[in-house]
């Protein structure tokens, strides 16, 4: 019978049971998943804006609704997961200042600017792809909150691949100008997506940790194979060409090896200077203080 | 400081006649806020018969560390069950 | 004017207000006070566009041209859309939002239930739908207008000062014309003077409980029933319209 509370959390992840919000946790556990919750849901929220740039745009009632419906879910998931983080003790008042002052990051991937509409496409079939990937994992991490609000995440969000997938294809098979346009957009999301893995695991710092704790159970790399492989096989059936020269088939291992990623393009836009960080960053400041005034009055 | 109201547990009916179930938390000022907001966040997809909403800070729960002193006295008590209790055979319906 | 004709006109109107409103609120996309506001929003703008496809799929089909719905939604010019000023005016901030939502969808509640009503099968149809959702719009605004009225001296001002800006635009949604009166005897389209007397009591209750007063009844805005605008109109199709236009040949 384990007795110390260091003891009880040690059991119950080697057991494989969630770990509740009530439960011993160690403290450097307890940051982890709040550095990596929040950051999550910045996210999410921060997603909203490069497709709400296109929601005003949208070029049929059925496009409009589709798009809207999607990032209204992207919202939804920002609060699922504020939710999640909030178990742990931390306010979403407290996430947003962290977020606005630049101390919480966010996925870099949504620092790049969606140019045409083909750029819907490629944002629900590449990013929400490759986020998928990560998420499915995380519907087994050993947070109950984190991991409930990922299986919720997961149910809903399977629709928002194929949306994308579903303009990139549309668009692909149209005319020579539309063609142009997902093209481009591939070229432009294919390795920012890839990227949205993190770099590899032996360069990161949390990665072990989180690996003991079960917070984590696949690798970067590993995960970003997965998608690779995926991904490839879904382009070539719209005509579109994977953006790497250096792209093949290796038989023996039954993967794609594709060209080493840029890491210090990763690193220069996720520490703030990717062409949209002070937009995105300057939006959710505004509308924030937009808001307060709505928030105060609702307290009295 | 700045205030996202206060949180609330959503608890969720999917059916008639089902139980209720959680299914996560909103932040509102107010009952009727709550249970909009509960409605527009849980809600999209048709999955609901009803709805109830609670304060976070009205919710007692237990802990961990009463888990022995509250659980485990009714582990024993085996005659709660039905296979319990033998039942002569070709006795039907019971 | 032929039945269908009028019929055809009065869908397009209906049309025109829902997609307009609907453009509006999906404008407040990742711009709301807190984040479940946000979802709340997305959902009254979906809601709206959903009817939009309704009334133009119908209206394309009374038309009898070969146009689709998106065809009226997407290759119309601004003198061509009928939709009310009260929907195309812009989110200033909140409380415009909320105080033009609560003014139109009182009205809509109205509207849709007598619709609900009358003779035309399909029109019946689409408003059993809609009403439902409208009810909801209503109740929504309805504790919003409440709640930031009573709310701070800075949040009742806010609400005070749309409510004075939009008021002007609320007389239109009462006006008739030929297409009106010629359905009206055939028990299809709405009696919009009855309609008046019902949304000036919801009207006069809800700001009352919100500590809002009611604007006198100036001068009102017109126009719409003409194809005349405020000049938001046109931004507001020049951004919908942007793909449609630019590439003409291509489907999306």
């Amino acid at each position: 019978m384990p007795t110390t509370t260091t003891d009880i959390f040690t059991e119950k992840i080697e057991r494989d049971l969630a770990i509740e919000p009530r439960d011993p946790m160690p403290e450097e556990y307890r940051r982890h998943l709040m550095r990596q919750i929040s950051q999550h849901a910045h996210s999410e929220v921060i997603g909203m804006q490069p497709e709400g740039n296109w929601i005003t745009r949208a070029p049929s009632l059925r496009a409009k609704m589709i798009l809207l419906a999607k990032i209204q879910d992207e919202g939804g998931h920002g609060l699922y997961l504020y939710s999640a983080a909030e178990t742990l003790g931390i306010s979403r008042e407290e996430m947003i200042e962290q977020l606005q002052t630049g101390k919480a990051r966010y996925s870099s991937v949504f620092n790049y600017p969606a140019l045409t509409w083909a750029d819907i496409g490629a944002i629900g079939w590449l990013v929400d792809g490759a986020a998928i990937v990560n998420q499915v994992m995380l519907q087994r991490t050993s947070y109950g909150p984190y991991a409930r609000a990922m299986v919720r995440i997961c149910k809903e969000e399977s629709f928002h691949q194929r949306q994308g997938y579903e303009i990139m294809a549309k668009m692909a098979a149209g005319t020579p100008e539309q063609h142009e346009m997902a093209q481009d957009a591939l070229n432009r999301w294919w390795a920012p997506a890839l990227m949205m893995f993190g770099p590899s695991d032996a360069e990161s710092l949390h990665s072990k940790a989180a690996f003991q704790w079960k917070i984590k159970r696949e690798s970067n790399d590993a995960l970003r194979q997965k998608f690779i492989d995926k991904t490839v096989q879904q382009t070539e059936v719209i005509g579109l060409k994977v953006p790497d020269p250096n792209l093949r088939f290796n038989a023996e291992t039954g993967h794609y090896e594709t060209s080493p990623l840029n890491w210090d393009e990763f690193h220069r836009v996720i520490n703030g200077d990717g062409p949209c960080n002070r937009q995105r960053l300057e939006h959710h400041r505004k509308f924030h203080e937009e808001g307060r005034w709505v928030r105060e009055a609702c307290q009295c | 400081m700045d205030t996202q109201l206060d949180l609330w547990e959503v608890f969720v009916q999917s059916k008639p006649g089902q139980s209720y179930k959680h299914a996560g938390s909103v932040h509102a000022s107010d009952k009727q806020m709550a249970l909009q907001n509960a409605r527009d966040v849980y809600t999209r997809r048709g999955e609901a018969s009803g709805l109830w909403v609670v304060r976070a800070a009205d919710i007692a729960a237990s802990s961990l560390s009463d888990h022995d002193m509250l659980f485990d006295p009714a582990n024993d008590k085996i005659y709660r069950h039905p296979t319990f209790y033998q039942v002569p055979a070709g006795a039907k319906n019971i | 004017m032929t039945q269908t004709n009028a019929l055809y006109h009065y869908c397009l109107r209906l049309g025109d207000d829902a997609v307009v409103l609907g453009h509006r609120l999906a404008e407040m996309c990742s711009r709301a006070p807190f984040l479940e506001e946000d979802l709340a929003l997305a959902n009254i703008a979906l809601d709206y566009t959903g009817r939009a496809q309704l009334y133009f799929e119908y209206a394309a089909e009374l038309e009898g041209k070969g146009r689709t719905g998106d065809d009226l939604v997407y290759r119309r010019a601004e003198r061509e859309f009928y939709s009310h000023l009260l929907c195309e005016q812009p989110n200033t901030d909140f409380a415009y939002v909320i105080v033009r939502q609560f003014l139109f969808s009182a009205f809509d509640r109205f509207l849709l239930d007598d619709l609900c009503a009358g003779k035309d099968a399909r029109l019946a149809e689409i408003a059993a739908k809609t009403l439902k959702e409208t009810r909801y719009h209503l109740a929504h605004a309805s504790d919003w207008m409440v709640r930031l009225g009573r709310g701070t001296a800075e949040s009742n001002a806010r609400m005070q000062h749309a409510l004075d800006a939009l008021w002007p635009y609320t007389g239109e949604l009462f006006e008739m014309d030929d297409v009106d009166l010629q359905l009206l005897e055939q028990g299809i389209a709405a009696d919009l003077h009855t309609i008046r007397s019902l949304w000036q009591t919801e009207v006069r209750q809800t700001l009352q409980r919100a500590n809002l007063k009611q604007p006198p009844d100036g001068y009102m805005q017109t126009g719409s029933r003409k194809g005349i605008h405020s000049e938001h109109l046109g931004h507001i199709l020049a951004e919908m319209q942007y793909l449609v236009r630019a590439y003409p040949e291509a489907s999306w």
